[in-house]
């Protein structure tokens, strides 16, 4: 039973990755991300990482895929011309994936990835909140660290990008600041 | 899983959830009924059925009181022919009421309504069942932005994009208001905990803040009176759904009633102590009748509360709602996490 439904899982979470990667239209892309989204959050549940898995969809499949479906409808998208790279970036991105692939088959077919833990269970990091925020905040601390530090960067780029100069802002009226 | 139990599994889920789609048509009725109590009208009085109707005495008394309507709108939502506009999105056309509609549903899964013995009456006793209601919920916003959208037309789109940007706003202060109930209970996310940690103190009166947070980002989530953004009817017609008709609009209906009623369910698990009322219950099924009851009375109290303030109360402005949601709710809402956390570690470390 649990098999049936890892596969099932899987093949949609493959196939919705696929076609966001695929689809012409951007509202459709974005919709297959949740469908995605959710069906690796499945795949978190069937490993009894329920935590896991609800945080995935609260997170990603209900704020941050909002957040493009809502600059995707204001942008108009659709109407705008489809984007076609160029032939330099076409081939650094075949490149990137390329090594990414090879790096990721290395990894785990030569050198190894450990020996498996048995992850699952009451005790398990993922299963529980208690459990997931104690390693979280003592064994993976600094790369917690280092997350929360990439996240204010990017936030200051942001902040930076939209600011304009003065006489704008006061003739724009105050909309909404959405942005977690 | 045996077949056996599967089967009565099933029974339970869909007990469950005919339960609470009657409760919703028969809040549209409530809704209606204090409307027209509050405006000095009588509201629905007029649908009969043939035999039940035609009683004396109490066949007038429940046509009065607007009993039969429900079934009368139902009946229309399924029946009525249904409007396909020419120019919408398809696809998504058809999508939306439902995608509204489901998360709506599943929510109730883990919502405890009652006790048997001590053990919870609920479909799933999950350990995270808070984040799950959380999680399951987010998803509801698609319902609408996509109505909003794959309708091709203005005022709801206007009415779609509107509605998720308030949501998200709100989304934080939601979350974060009902952090210091579980830092209460010891950092158990299961609302059944939560429930039997109020058994001699309610919530409400130890968080009053959180409450208080919860409550109004509540409001703002159901899409309800003073935050009613995505469909006011002054700039928007109908909003989101202005341009379905018949059954892709009784979905919707039913979605936003139902988001009421769950929503009303969780503030009673957190606030007000789910089903307890200061005495212990007697044992087996008369108890858990009676806990089943109590629950109801509280979220029908609640419920009204939600009608009660839509036909009091003016509606905001959209920058209202959004400074409200980023400039008050939201730091109110980390003030009162931080100080329930020093509170709470004080407290631990003195006892």
């Amino acid at each position: 039973m649990s098999d049936i439904l890892f596969y099932a899982f899987a093949a949609i979470t493959v196939f919705s990755a696929f076609m966001v990667v695929c689809s012409r239209n951007p509202v459709n892309a974005a919709l297959f991300m949740i469908a995605a989204f959710v069906g690796a959050a499945a795949l978190f549940a069937l490993l009894e990482a329920f935590f896991l898995a609800a945080v995935q969809v609260l997170v990603y499949a209900g704020a941050v895929i909002v957040l493009f479906l809502f600059i995707i409808m204001l942008l108009d998208v659709e109407r705008t011309r489809a984007l076609r790279p160029g032939l330099v970036s076409l081939a650094a991105s075949a490149a990137a994936l390329g090594l990414l692939v090879v790096g990721v088959l290395w990894l785990f077919a030569w050198e190894g990835a450990g020996p498996l833990v048995d992850a699952r269970g009451s005790d398990a990091p993922a299963a529980l909140a208690r459990n997931f925020g104690y390693e979280l905040f003592t064994r993976y601390l600094l790369p917690v660290q280092v997350t929360g530090f990439l996240l204010l960067v990017a936030m200051i780029g942001v902040i930076h990008i939209s600011k304009r100069p003065a006489r704008d802002t006061a003739a724009e009226p105050k909309g909404e600041e959405a942005n977690p | 899983m045996d077949p056996g139990q599967l089967i009565i599994f099933l029974l339970k889920a869909v007990a469950v959830v005919l339960a609470v789609m009657t409760l919703a048509g028969y809040t549209v009725l409530a809704e209606r009924k204090v409307a027209g109590w509050i405006q000095g009208r009588t509201g629905p009085n007029r649908t009969a059925l043939p035999i039940l109707g035609a009683i004396p005495v109490v066949g007038t008394f429940l046509r009065r009181l607007g009993v039969f309507q429900p079934l009368a709108d139902v009946g229309k939502f399924l029946f009525k022919e249904e409007p396909f506009p020419g120019h919408v999105n398809k696809l998504y056309y058809l999508l939306a009421p439902a995608l509204a509609f489901i998360p709506a549903m599943t929510t109730v899964t883990v919502l405890p309504f009652g006790q048997h013995d001590g053990a919870p009456l609920v479909l799933a006793n999950l350990d995270i069942g808070i984040l799950f209601i959380l999680a399951v919920s987010s998803l509801g916003v698609y319902g609408i932005i996509l109505g909003g959208w794959a309708s091709n037309s203005k005022y709801p789109f206007l009415g779609g994009v509107r509605s998720s940007a308030q949501m998200i706003s709100y989304e934080l202060a939601l979350g974060l208001s009902i952090l210091p109930v579980f830092l209460w209970t010891g950092g158990t996310l299961n609302l059944h905990a939560v429930v039997q940690e109020q058994t001699h103190v309610w919530f409400l009166f130890v968080q009053p803040l959180s409450a208080l947070i919860f409550l109004v980002a509540l409001f703002a989530e159901t899409n309800r009176m003073p935050f009613d953004m995505p469909e006011a009817e002054t700039e928007l017609v109908a909003g989101y759904n202005t341009e379905y008709g018949a059954f892709g609009f009784g979905l919707f209906f039913l979605a936003e009633y139902t988001h009421i009623i769950i929503g009303s369910g969780v503030f009673t698990v957190l606030f007000l102590g789910g089903w307890n009322l200061w005495l212990p219950f007697p044992e087996g099924i008369f108890g858990a009748v009676l806990s089943v009851l109590v629950f109801l009375a509280k979220v029908l109290c609640l419920v009204f509360f939600f009608i009660w303030v839509r036909w009091t109360l003016p509606r905001f402005r959209y920058d209202q709602i959004m400074n409200l949601g980023w400039r008050i709710l939201l730091p109110l809402a980390l003030a009162n996490l931080i100080f329930y956390a020093i509170a709470i570690a004080v407290i631990d470390r003195v006892l």
